[in-house]
């Protein structure tokens, strides 16, 4: 059990290294950051001299092992583009990008198991039919379109929302939130609904998927012949066994979450950490993109442990396969 | 169902909400990208200039007609032994309450010197700073040097006892751990002040009521907002639903679209930004052609056939939307040196030009690639897209490598490109910006390796003649000159557009910045 633990984590460990080391050499086609921080009429000499002291002219696993050897002491550098800290600049932006998946998360899981439950239900019904047709834009649709789309209709159009922005913050500490405003939540609701579509389909297909299986069970059978009510049959028993698969994957999501919302937030202005990412690519800011890439290795990995260890506390075939 | 009674409800109360009264003149503006500092020295950048010319000043400055008018300085002259002498205004303070005198120019000067700044070149002739008294400062160059008011005109004046307070007398830098006080703070003695400033979120400015320009201006602005929205489509949406008032940079194809919306307008004008072709001539050998031991680029006459082969109306009229004047010479109207003759079109004639290649020994042409940015320009990969079927037609054989800026200019400067597009903007207004870095042999932009006797010394002619009369007609004669050496071909040059709600009344300008001075709201 202990030396399961352990191997896995060890493992982790490696994916890191081997993460970074492959993003951080990528960087080498990203461009020339010297010529974005400088301007046009810099001589030859001042950009000689810039990318002497940035030491971009060291051969590519010196600055690697540099970026590592800081980076484990929490110090990511100074960013090129805006010229503060790194670890500061994701401090104040993960804030944003954290609310924004919860809220998406929240969405994805209220409306996708809800529709789900009922799409599984009743299979014939015309709002079954109609809600997975629907449900196909949110696969087939790319989260730039959904977003422009909502933008046009409901800032545009109706003006009911803001298009775009993150409005109406309050600061509890250093930790900025939307959600004690009107005006944040009125500005959270586009943003999250575009991130969470392509989630909430594939929870509402999964949960279908698993109610018809489930339907089928011989313990369904024989709690219909029971007598028990309907609702207790869907709800308790037939749900429950559903949620297991469901619960994978939202946990394995979660990591995507965070990375599709580079998207949205592009689209809808929302300074998030993906937004920040976004710029720092535009003006090739090496060390926001390491230390982005970085932290969201971090999650990814971070998610598949947690889900790696649960499972041994779930399922004890692997707990005894460890003997 | 209960839910269907609960929508409209709900849509009233959201509709209530957004529409808030805003007492006072509250100029909500947003553009592609955000100012990347506020320290005044360290980037030359337009939106960084832009940003931080609304609370800081410089000595001379430019209205909208982009001539020359006096800030902090209320007069300047030249003076026996190549100094300029200034006079500054009297009774200015900084929005710090701090005295605004030659001590803060002098120490402005020392800071935009340094090393780390990013406005040394610009400032690099002058080698000695002489305060004669409180209100009068001289600058000594190093030869003369007739142009340095112009040079003057994005270069702001800081307070010293503020800077040292904060230690900030040096600007940041690049390679450093700590970002500095001036990063975020600022103490200008501008018309409108920092009131808050979250990078790329959201920046506010307040009128400061101080100002010694109060009351001589026309415009009327108590509060400027900026919000910088990256996306262009969600730019133009928050300009639609009435978020902003003004947005400076709508693309193209949704001038229409904003134009026909209520209570909204477009304004065009020409901008001071040319862009062209570099073809490498001053090498052995191309580095991308299938012609070896010798350049084509280095005839003539293949790139006059070029010049003659680029169908500029087309470019204008299809890919453009009309939206740009073809060019004949590659810096913009507005720039002294710019004349209607040396800047007429150079006219499509693809029989002359099969002419020419075949003359030159390339009848059956030859192979090349073109390097082109695609997120730097209007429209900068579709220019090079048509510019390659029309080269096609003399026989050129054109790959298009369009990619990121960031990665395209270091391949001019590390001078690895055969044939390459770039844009020219002019700060100065005057030729010799576009001679030193475009033309002069040693130009640390003529990439094409171009190198004619005249022409170099020609820039280094006007960088020291002050009898304005014969400065014109030297830079006349080198602009003939390059108009007959063709080492590059103009396409055209840019033009701005602006849209904004029907209430903002505001000139506009070649250089693309907002002036919130002459801003009026109704």
């Amino acid at each position: 059990m202990l030396s399961h633990i352990l191997r896995r984590i060890a493992q982790s460990i490696l994916v890191m290294a081997a993460v970074s080391l492959i993003s951080f050499s990528l960087f080498n086609f990203v461009g020339d950051p010297v010529n974005n921080m400088v301007g046009q009429e810099a001589t030859r000499e001042d950009r000689v001299r810039i990318r002497q002291e940035l030491g971009l002219d060291d051969p590519i696993f010196t600055q690697y092992t540099r970026f590592l050897g800081n980076a484990i002491q929490g110090d990511f550098g100074l960013s090129y583009r805006i010229k503060r800290p790194v670890s500061l600049l994701i401090k104040e932006r993960l804030p944003a990008t954290l609310e924004l998946v919860f809220v998406s998360a929240v969405i994805a899981l209220v409306v996708g198991i809800g529709a789900g439950v009922y799409t599984g239900i009743k299979r014939n019904g015309w709002l079954s039919k109609s809600i997975l047709s629907t449900s196909l834009v949110g696969v087939s649709l790319p989260t730039f379109i959904i977003g422009i789309g909502l933008i046009y209709l409901f800032a545009v159009t109706l003006r009911w929302l803001p298009s775009s922005g993150r409005a109406g913050v309050v600061e509890i500490g250093w930790w900025k939130t939307s959600f004690l405003t009107v005006d944040g939540w009125r500005s959270i609701i586009l943003p999250a609904i575009t991130l969470s579509l392509f989630q909430l389909t594939m929870i509402l297909r999964l949960v279908r998927a698993e109610m018809l299986e489930v339907m089928q069970a011989d313990y369904i059978k024989f709690a219909r012949a029971r007598g028990l009510s309907e609702r207790s049959i869907n709800f308790v028993h037939a749900l429950k066994n559903t949620l297991v698969p469901v619960i994978t994957i939202i946990g394995l999501n979660i990591g995507g979450l965070i990375a599709f919302s580079v998207i949205t937030e592009t689209v809808f202005q929302w300074p998030g950490t993906g937004l920040m990412f976004i710029q720092a690519v535009d003006f090739a800011d090496v060390p926001i993109m390491a230390a982005y890439l970085c932290f969201v290795a971090l999650v990814f990995v971070l998610v598949n442990l947690v889900v790696d260890l649960l499972y041994v506390v779930i399922d004890p075939r692997i707990r005894m396969g460890g003997r | 169902m209960k839910l269907r009674k609960f929508i409209p409800f709900f849509a009233v109360a959201l509709a209530a909400t957004t529409s808030q009264a805003l007492a006072e003149n509250t100029l909500r503006w947003t553009s592609q990208g955000d100012a990347l500092t506020l320290d005044p020295h360290s980037q030359n950048e337009g939106p960084t200039l832009a940003t931080n010319g609304m609370m800081y000043e410089s000595l001379v400055t430019r209205d909208s007609a982009l001539t020359l008018q006096p800030e902090l300085a209320v007069s300047w002259e030249p003076m026996d032994g190549n100094i300029w002498r200034f006079n500054l205004r009297q009774g200015v303070k900084f929005q710090g309450g701090e005295d605004f005198t030659a001590e803060d120019v002098a120490f402005s000067i020392e800071r935009a010197k340094h090393e780390k700044s990013d406005f040394k070149e610009q400032i690099k002739s002058i080698v000695e700073v002489k305060i004669v008294d409180d209100h009068t400062i001289d600058f000594i160059t190093d030869a003369i040097n007739p142009i340095l008011p112009n040079q003057l005109t994005s270069f702001y004046i800081m307070d010293k006892g503020w800077s040292e307070a904060n230690n900030i007398v040096t600007p940041q830098d690049f390679a450093g751990e700590e970002e500095t006080f001036a990063v975020r703070n600022t103490n200008g003695t501008g018309p409108f002040k920092l009131v808050s400033r979250a990078p790329d979120e959201l920046t506010v400015l307040e009128k400061n009521p101080d100002w010694w320009g109060a009351g001589q201006f026309p415009g009327n602005i108590d509060r400027i907002e900026y919000r910088p929205i990256g996306n262009a489509a969600t730019r133009v949406a928050a300009l639609l639903s009435n978020e902003v008032d003004f947005i400076l940079d709508p693309p193209l194809q949704d001038l229409k679209r904003i134009d026909a919306a209520d209570g909204l307008k477009t304004q065009t004008t020409p901008q001071i930004r040319t862009i062209f072709f570099g073809m490498d001539q001053g090498i052995e050998e191309l580095r991308t052609s299938n012609v070896k031991g010798a350049n084509p680029f280095a005839d003539v006459r293949v790139r006059e056939a070029m010049n003659l082969a680029i169908d500029r109306k087309a470019i204008q009229r299809v890919v453009m939307e009309g939206l740009s004047f073809p060019a004949g010479m590659i810096t913009s109207p507005g720039v002294l040196g710019s004349t209607p003759e040396q800047d007429a079109e150079i006219p499509l004639d693809v029989a002359k030009a099969q002419a020419l290649m075949a003359d030159a020994g390339y009848a059956d042409g030859f192979s090349v690639q073109l390097d082109c940015p695609n997120n730097r320009y209007i429209n900068d990969e579709k220019i090079c897209q048509a510019a390659v079927s029309m080269l096609a037609k003399i026989g050129i054989d054109i790959k298009l490598d369009a990619i990121p800026k960031a990665q395209h200019f270091p391949k001019i400067q590390k001078r690895t490109s055969d044939f390459y597009m770039l844009g020219w903007g002019v700060p100065t207004l005057d030729s010799h910006y576009v001679f030193s870095y475009l033309l002069d042999a040693e130009g640390s932009w003529n990439a094409v390796g171009y190198n004619n006797e005249l022409v170099n010394s020609i820039t280094k002619g006007i960088a020291s003649e002050t009898d304005l009369e014969k400065r014109t007609a030297m830079i006349d004669e080198a602009w003939s000159q390059v108009r007959k050496d063709m080492p590059y071909i103009p396409i055209h040059h840019q033009v701005i557009a602006w849209g904004m709600a029907d209430n903002v009344d505001t000139p506009m300008s070649a250089d693309d910045a907002l002036r919130p001075r002459f801003i009026t709201m109704k």
